[in-house]
């Protein structure tokens, strides 16, 4: 029996797992929005999910992925978006806009309450005043924005956004929108046939002509504001012609091409019914829209399936949870019952890096590209390191240390992760210049490594300080296998991060031909090798030991997280993501965190709790 | 004594004190961007032996910092002469040895590369073609004889004389020029009622339009734009009169002396280079429905008529044309992606990072495995301890 006790746990953490896996069932009578949300669709460059332009776009607008209705009822993305796409009026009066700074309330005359979500319909009244002040904002560099100026941009962003979403799919306000394109249709050939004879200049008939102008038109217009390209590029002989197409441009072309695309006429139908609340017609045609695009957009349509599947399942939310409770587990294995606990957390851990790795893999498939291209990613891989080196550190040494500093440093990077995708697609399209994957793959993989390293010795470093002041449990045995752990981490960060610099040089000389710029980015990665060469002499000149080491790793944290963050917020260099204005007092925090850290660790050693009975000098100065 | 020198030059000390300078030096110089963009840091922090504050201004200055060329000489004397002072041979040294040797490559081929490397760019029209390369950071004031049959005589005076005043004197012109004034960086204004300026020369477009010298420019994409004052004074007689030179002037001004015809101009210094490049086509990709950038391109013909080359070449994103020392990268656009900014590099050092690159990581892996792999049998011969 006491076998299995270690399995219950991760055991329990598996179903819990599998219940995300499993696919959502809707109520008799209710919208299937989430099987609509299968669909694939172009936008920002790419082919994805209509779900994860639902989620990304409400994460703009609105700052979360859901949205609560005054009444209490809570909307999903793919039924905000539906209500956006399709039925405006009812969309205007959902409280999606997310308004934080009191001086754009202000600007509309309202004080700042409890609320900070506000509808289009309240906003629209100040529509030209938010363009106006967002334009001017818009000239200003990033950095020198004040709170008031990126507030209002934000706001103007969200705007346009919700507007181009709105007039996606159909002109605003339309009623009836199935027959106005059938209408359509059938006008064409007389239209058609009255601008050939105007060209010709013979007689044409002059109100058909004009009839037929006014609507092409009207979708000409519809074409310039959408924001997603539904329509997919049609097949000749095996080949794509031309781009996706927003259904308003789709209905332009159809009077040169082969009339009307069944799909503009689906997505037509679809938003008539939704309107109608007529829920088993929605759900039929959507199922013949997925059939159309499994069977003439196969590739397109097994990717949006599976994007799909990635956001439902939202492995790094999943992770985030396991590593909690791995770190829950860890700690109890210190407390007592160790044997059991400690197997239980790794099992846990392992569970939690599978899921972890899962989402890593299918973001790098679905982009077509190595791990690391943004700072998002940067922070879902630097999670990824630390876990593995945690794993790997267990092995060897089997305290539950490696795995305490794993599933924490896990669960923090997964945090900021979460928080960095609140500007949209993470899976957004890369610059010219960033377009190759080898150095992709090698400089900034090696050097994001470099990161994890150094904050895993940080961590091992917190765990030194932490036990040895504030608990008895930091014995002469561990506290030197403590050192040897931090030692070795800090040589493997050393390793990592120069060859990451060196190889982000080699690349600078490929593409710049310059391999050193003291660009900002550059610089940071260079403070990383420089500290870690100066850890090491020191340590190997005996200017430091085993407290001096710890202080010293403590430091590399500040150094690390300047080097990853610090440096995008100083707004200069190639290397400059814009300003994260939100991210700057966390920052600040976690230095200041550390620098206090450095403080208590110098404190004479009669004050820590661990040495205070050790006085006859078991313990190194 | 001369021991006790030695000691300290190869000393660890001096080593952690050079490290620790290093950092506070770039990390200081990497906020100093914010104020003074990335090339003003790079000349007065990275590329100089001291930095002074304050900064700007006349007045007392005085050394808060040790720059980069001091600290990198230093670290540079402190590991050759570490490496010859403690150069033990012995397999578990080997990994030590080959970082420090590699570094000792790197730190070089930087020194190497600052004191030697020459950057410049080449910007082309669609259907242009050019033999030589411009540099976007220096001015030279170009005396051009009209008179040859076919070829132009051209004689380019650099910034950094210009900029020491004075008189300029040369076998090849049959005048004088005197440097009235000279500006690093400059602003020129038409003179009309309202401004109080004062008309920059007598002769020329500078009789018509007033100087004034403004702050350098600290942005990464802006460049100084330089202007003088000069006089042509042919010998033994008086003076022509002075003529203001300013590379935002776009024609060249004419002026007539010794029977001949000559032209004057400031313009960025340029590089002729014994071959020429023709632009083909410059292409400008963007993904579908956004504007972010999916690849440069530019098509170009390589035409050398000393060597018999005549070919095309497509120099795009991360795929420079390498020839005859110098390398050509894609480096921007301008004119609606009707032309292209090839960036040129000439780098007689480039490959001392990717050697220094191999023989360090070589160094750390061989010495960190000696490391893993004595911890390791340590460990085997100890019962694990939970």
């Amino acid at each position: 029996m006491k076998r299995y006790l270690p399995w219950i746990a991760p055991v329990l953490a598996a179903l819990w797992l599998a219940s995300g896996w499993r696919a959502q069932k809707i109520a008799p009578g209710d919208f299937d929005t989430a099987a609509f949300g299968k669909i694939p669709v172009f936008v920002g460059g790419r082919v994805k999910p209509l779900d994860t332009v639902a989620r990304n776009s409400l994460v703009i607008i609105h700052g979360k992925q859901t949205l609560r209705l005054k009444d209490g009822v809570t909307l999903d993305a793919m039924r905000w978006l539906s209500d956006t796409m399709f039925n405006n009026a009812v969309a205007d009066s959902h409280p999606a806009f997310v308004i934080n700074n009191p001086d754009v309330l202000g600007m509309f005359g309202w004080r700042q309450e409890e609320r900070k979500y506000f509808s289009f319909a309240e906003v629209a009244p100040f529509l030209k005043k938010i363009d106006e002040q967002g334009e001017k904002a818009a000239g200003i560099e990033s950095a020198q924005r004040t709170p008031f100026q990126t507030g209002v941009m934000n706001l103007r962003n969200a705007l346009d956004l919700y507007e181009r979403l709105k007039n996606s799919i159909q002109p605003e306000g339309v009623a009836n929108f199935s027959s106005e394109i059938d209408a359509y249709e059938k006008a064409m050939p007389a239209g058609t046939d009255a601008v050939l004879h105007q060209q010709k200049g013979e007689k044409f008939d002059a109100e058909k002509l004009n009839a037929f102008a006014a609507m092409a038109a009207r979708y000409e217009k519809l074409a310039a504001m959408a924001s997603v390209r539904v329509v997919p590029p049609e097949q000749h002989d095996g080949a794509m012609q031309g781009d996706w197409q927003p259904v308003g441009a789709s209905l332009v072309q159809s009077i040169i091409g082969n009339g009307i695309s069944p799909v503009a006429k689906i997505y037509a139908q679809l938003g008539d019914d939704y309107r109608a609340g007529d829920a088993a017609s929605f759900n039929r045609r959507v199922s013949e829209l997925f059939s159309w695009m499994a069977e003439h957009q196969p590739r397109a349509t097994g990717r949006a399936k599976y994007e799909f599947l990635f956001n439902q399942v939202a492995p790094f939310y999943q992770a985030m949870t396991l590593y909690v409770l791995a770190f829950v587990l860890v700690c109890g294995s210190w407390l007592g019952w160790s044997r059991t606990l400690n197997r239980s957390a790794f099992l846990v851990l392992l569970l939690a890096l599978a899921v972890h790795t899962f989402g890593l893999v299918t973001r790098m498939i679905l982009q077509g590209r190595p791990p690391v291209t943004n700072l998002y990613s940067s922070a879902i891989f630097i999670g990824f390191g630390t876990v593995v080196l945690g794993l790997m550190l267990e092995r060897i040494y089997c305290d539950g240390i490696g795995m305490a500093c794993a599933s924490m440093i896990g669960f923090i990077t997964l945090i900021i992760a979460h928080h960095l995708a609140a500007s949209g697609d993470t899976l957004e399209m890369l610059q010219a210049v960033l377009d190759t994957n080898i150095w992709l793959a090698t400089h900034v993989v090696v050097v994001t490594l470099g990161y994890s390293a150094m904050f895993f010795a940080g961590m091992l470093a917190i765990l030194y300080v932490v036990r040895g002041v504030f608990t008895r449990s930091l014995t002469k045995d561990s506290a030197a296998s403590l050192t040897r752990m931090t030692y070795g981490v800090v040589c493997f960060a050393t390793l990592f991060s120069f060859v990451g610099t060196v190889l982000g040089g080699i690349w600078a000389d490929q593409s710049w031909g310059r391999f050193w710029g003291w660009d900002p980015k550059e610089n940071g990665a260079l403070l990383i090798v420089l500290w870690c060469a100066l850890v090491l002499h020191a340590r190997w000149g005996g200017f430091i030991r085993q407290r001096g080491l710890m202080v010293m790793v403590l430091f590399g944290n500040v150094i690390t997280s300047f080097s990853w963050f610090g440096v995008n917020m100083l707004g200069v260099g190639l290397h400059s993501y814009g300003f994260m204005q939100k991210a700057f007092p966390w920052l600040v925090g976690f230095v200041v965190s550390q620098l206090a850290l450095m403080a208590i660790a110098s404190m004479p050693l009669e004050r820590w709790r661990s040495f205070a009975r050790a006085a006859d000098g078991v313990v190194e100065k | 004594m001369l021991h006790r020198i030695l000691d300290i030059i190869s000393s660890l000390k001096l080593t952690i004190v050079c490290l620790s300078a290093a950092i506070v030096l770039v990390f200081v110089g990497t906020l100093a961007q914010v104020n003074y963009g990335i090339h003003v840091v790079q000349e007065r922090y990275f590329q100089s032996m001291f930095v002074w504050w304050p900064m700007e201004g006349a007045g007392a200055k005085f050394p808060v910092l040790p720059g980069g060329h001091l600290l990198g000489a230093v670290l540079l004397i402190n590991l050759i002469a570490a490496h010859i002072r403690r150069f033990k041979w012995g397999w578990s040294k080997l990994g030590i040895q080959l970082t420090h040797l590699g570094l000792i490559v790197m730190l070089a081929g930087g020194l190497f590369t600052d004191l030697f490397a020459v950057e410049s760019f080449m910007r082309l029209a669609n259907g242009e073609t050019k033999n030589y390369s411009e540099d976007s950071a220096r001015a030279e004031l170009a005396v051009i004889d009209e008179s040859g049959a076919e070829l132009d005589q051209v004689n380019a005076i650099p910034e950094s004389r210009l900029r020491k005043g004075g008189v300029i004197e040369h076998a090849s012109l049959p005048f004088r020029i005197v440097v009235k004034h000279f500006y690093q960086n400059s602003q020129l204004q038409m003179l009309n009622g309202k401004t109080k300026l004062e008309p920059a020369a007598t002769q020329g477009v500078g009789a018509r339009v007033g100087v004034i010298g403004i702050p350098r420019e600290t942005a990464a994409n802006a460049r100084d734009s330089a202007s003088a004052v000069v006089e042509i004074v042919p010998p033994g007689s008086q003076p022509l009169g002075t003529w203001l030179v300013s590379d935002q002037l776009g024609a060249p001004q004419t002026f007539f002396c010794a029977g001949k015809k000559w032209r004057l101009a400031m313009r960025m210094a340029r590089y002729y280079k014994p071959y020429s490049l023709t632009l083909q086509k410059f292409t400008h990709e963007r993904y579908a429905g956004t504007e972010i950038a999916k690849n440069f391109a530019s098509k170009v013909t390589l035409a050398d008529a000393e060597r018999g080359e005549n070919r095309d070449v497509l120099i795009y994103m991360n795929h420079p044309l390498r020839y005859r020392g110098d390398t050509f990268y894609q480096s921007g656009f301008e004119k609606n992606d009707e032309a292209t900014v090839l960036q040129v590099v000439r780098n007689p050092s480039f490959v001392a990072p990717y050697i220094a690159c191999v023989i360090v990581a070589a160094g750390l892996l061989i010495q960190f495995g000696w490391h893993f792999a004595a911890f390791s049998r340590r460990r085997k011969n100890i019962p694990a301890t939970a």
